[in-house]
């Protein structure tokens, strides 16, 4: 059984504790005020990324303290007398009421990756300020909440998924809609974060190694964990973490060895590599590859998430990029097109605002809490947790020379291959890096090349590794902490490749289902075959296409990979409003629908931009108009170098601009849907019926526990 | 808290966190509806957590 009793802190003097809240919380308030205040004043001069990181936590703090409190008390309103689904249901596997410390980082592992750590990298390209000031109100007012609010409203509903609850409260062509958009966007999502991968890892043995070596590794884990030592998860994941560390020492000795050669894979080589082991990780047991997988990737995310953030503020590094660079006006930045508003908010998702949340909180973790009032803990809070995940995230990248940042993070098609090539593109954008630097840089984190290296992912582990050295080795651990983040990465990445497939496999089996009843059955292998190979072959697809696209992959897919997650985020808050106003909340319905309002701004806005723009940098269409006329008259417009590359840009940008136009039409369904559900019930003099599960009443008592043990209560 | 303490609570945590406490819970509930039947051996319990985690899929955000 558990052990050991942890001492509750009681309940203070009521008088005393009052004014000592008031003294914390006006600090909190002051310091928070005061280090905003050195960032907007600072102009023109280098300040530390200690005031990002007190302006960040101070803005966390007071919005977790009051503005989660009245969403708590004033609209969701929990009642910790009312049974969770987790206490009436109680089953012991899905159902069942767990510690919340416990649930908290259960749910923080599910909701964080890649996403917060690539977004603030290319959205750097407009300033550290801008995005810093995206992230912290973000997530106060529209992310945190979308978490907190999806998450109750799941709970009261037996942990229904976000599509369910739409097929409910909405009706059955919004519920529709809503699925077939998750599960496109899905699809994209897949494709844009294996491609991060494949652009970390190309041409570089070190990196190509140490990540190879992760599936022999999950191997060995799972069958340790399974055949030898059953369930003996935390001694597993140890020895797994310690191969791992191994595996990346030994990446450097490779690098250096006659193998360099075997693992130095060009783009291509390495998509056909991921799309073969995302099919396999999807049909093999899961014992195998996947659990054993999930578990170190969980291991390395925490660590190293505590390790960067004490890097962070023991190495207090100084901001080299502009507070707000010219790229935010004039939109024509090298690393994604378009202005600040509306593609900086696309830019950075995960973090501010993110729709996939939605799909976490509306599953898993509604079945797991033990009292109402702990949404507040686990929704808001694991939000803000990894809303500074992404502030840490922009810190690093807003520490590298924007010289090396835009050698890394400009199109291949306009740095050239060469280090002189690089150094002139990089004057041309008005910014400084002689070839010599560039070279060194390379060499010191021991890549052959740092030349247009785009995906956010290895300028990440550039900025990691300096802080890191900084503390930890000195220069002589440069190239070890490059590749360590760039291990971390992958493997968070890789994790959500191998569980987005099979998430997947089952969606679409579900759906496949209702047409041919066979592919519905979980445990046909054909049926398991098919769908796995189809749900591969459609993110495997965007996968090549971005690694062989001449305009630059992730130039042109991120945008598209952005506007999807914010509109599932839209999707999401439309669920959340439409069920505020249906239980008679209109007056408190502006909590989720003013970042409904402002999300559904900015993804439309950017997919018009993306779908009508005259500009063919910004406009899918107008590229296409341009690359098809020049074909037609035989021309080779640049960065394209042949024929072919011509024709795959026309076919690229005719596939993205179609699915931006898809996914509008699909969320305005959804959205129109929703506002007649809603005028309806505005109108209806009496109130709707209600879709919660009845109360029953709690038989746990707080902070006592009753009889009845909880998972993972001390007892 | 000292240090053995610290210890307890993380490894507490860490056994929480993974899962691998379940088994403990499992037995004992077991206990308690079926008093009569035989505790499930780890062995038999893992095969059947992963059985069941092979039909439940959990999606990974980004």
């Amino acid at each position: 059984m558990p052990t050991s009793v942890l001492p509750e802190t009681g309940p203070e003097v009521p008088e005393k504790s009052r004014m000592r809240s008031i003294v914390l919380w006006t600090t909190v308030a002051l310091l928070g005020a005061v280090a905003w205040g050195v960032l907007a004043l600072a102009r023109g001069e280098e300040i530390s990324a200690i005031w990002l990181v007190v302006a960040a936590l101070g803005s966390y703090a007071i919005a977790y303290r009051f503005y989660s409190r009245f969403i708590a008390r004033r609209v969701l309103k929990p009642d910790d007398r009312r049974a969770t689904p987790a206490e009436r249901l109680d089953d012991g596997v899905d159902f069942q009421p767990t510690d919340r410390r416990v649930l908290l980082g259960h749910h923080f592992a599910a909701i964080a990756g890649a996403g917060p750590l690539v977004g603030p990298v290319l959205a750097a390209q407009m300033g550290y300020l801008p995005g810093t000031l995206w992230i912290v109100a973000g997530v106060i007012f529209a992310g945190a909440v979308q978490d907190m609010v999806v998450l109750f409203l799941s709970m009261r509903r037996d942990g229904k998924s976000l599509g369910q609850m739409a097929r409910d409260e909405i009706g059955r062509a919004g519920g529709g809609a809503a699925l077939i958009a998750v599960f496109t966007i899905m699809i994209i999502l897949l494709g844009v974060l294996a491609l991060v991968v494949v652009n970390a890892l190309a041409h570089s043995p070190w990196g190509t190694f140490s990540v190879a070596m992760t599936v022999p590794i999950a191997l060995f884990m799972g069958f340790w964990m399974h055949r030898i030592r059953p369930g003996r998860v935390v001694e597993t994941s140890l020895i797994g973490v310690a191969l791992l560390l191994l595996a990346i020492a030994g990446g450097g000795w490779v690098q250096n060895s006659s193998l360099a050669d075997t693992f130095t894979l060009s783009p291509t080589t390495l998509v056909f590599c991921l799309i073969g082991y995302g099919f396999v990780a999807s049909v093999l047991p899961v014992w195998m590859l996947l659990a054993p997988r999930d578990y170190l990737s969980t291991f390395m995310k925490i660590g190293t998430i505590a390790l960067l953030a004490v890097g962070v503020v023991v190495a207090a590094p100084v901001m080299r990029a502009d507070a707000v660079s010219e790229f935010a006006t004039s939109g024509a930045g090298p690393v994604f097109a378009g202005s600040l508003f509306p593609f900086l908010f696309i830019t950075i998702a995960c973090g501010a605002l993110s729709g996939f949340h939605a799909l976490v909180a509306s599953g898993t973790t509604p079945k797991l809490i033990q009292k109402e009032s702990q949404v507040r803990m686990i929704g808001y809070g694991a939000m803000l947790m990894e809303s500074f995940v992404a502030i840490m995230a922009l810190i690093a990248a807003a520490t590298l020379e924007p010289g090396l940042y835009y050698a890394m993070n400009a199109p291949a098609g306009l740095l050239g291959t060469t280090a002189e090539s690089a150094s002139h593109a990089v004057a041309g954008l008005g910014f400084t890096i002689t070839p010599d630097q560039l070279t060194q840089a390379a060499k010191a984190v021991e890549e052959q090349t740092l030349i247009a290296r785009s995906g956010g992912a290895p300028t990440l582990a550039v900025g990691m590794s300096e802080i890191f050295s900084g503390i930890f080795g000195g220069t002589a651990m440069k190239a070890f902490w490059y590749h360590f983040a760039i291990m971390f990465e992958a493997l968070f990445i890789l994790t959500t490749v191998d569980a987005g497939t099979r998430v997947g496999r089952f969606m679409l089996q579900d759906m496949l289902g209702n047409v041919w009843k066979p592919i519905g059955r979980v445990n046909w292998k054909p049926g398991i075959w098919l769908c796995s190979g189809l749900v591969v072959a459609a993110w495997g697809y965007f996968l090549y296409t971005g690694a062989t696209d001449p305009l630059g992959g992730i130039n042109q897919l991120f945008p598209l990979f952005g506007i999807a997650n914010q509109l599932l985020a839209a999707i999401a808050l439309t669920v959340c409003t439409t069920i505020l106003v249906k239980s008679g909340r209109l007056r408190w319905a502006w909590v989720t629908g003013a970042p409904l309002v402002w999300v559904v701004a900015v993804t439309f806005t950017a997919g018009w931009q993306k779908v009508f723009s005259d500009d063919p940098k910004v406009g899918f269409f107008a590229q296409r108009a341009r690359y098809a006329d020049a074909l037609d008259a035989g021309q080779v417009l640049p960065p394209a170098k042949t024929l072919d590359d011509m024709h795959t840009v026309v076919t690229n940008s005719t596939v993205d601009g179609v699915l931006i136009t898809l996914f509008l039409l699909l969320v305005t369904v959804v959205i129109v849907n929703a506002a007649v559900v809603c005028v309806r019930a505005v109108r209806s003099r009496s109130p709707l019926p209600t879709t919660e599960t009845p109360y029953v009443e709690s038989r746990i008592d707080m902070p006592e526990q009753a009889d009845e043990p909880l998972a993972g209560a001390r007892l | 808290m000292n240090a053995r303490q610290w210890a307890r609570a993380v490894r507490w945590y860490l056994r929480e966190l993974t899962g691998e406490a379940d088994y403990d819970r499992h037995c004992e509930r077991h206990r308690r509806h079926h008093p009569l039947a035989p505790v499930p051996t780890r062995r038999e319990y893992e095969v059947q957590r992963t059985r069941h985690r092979e039909t439940h899929p959990q999606g990974r955000c980004c």
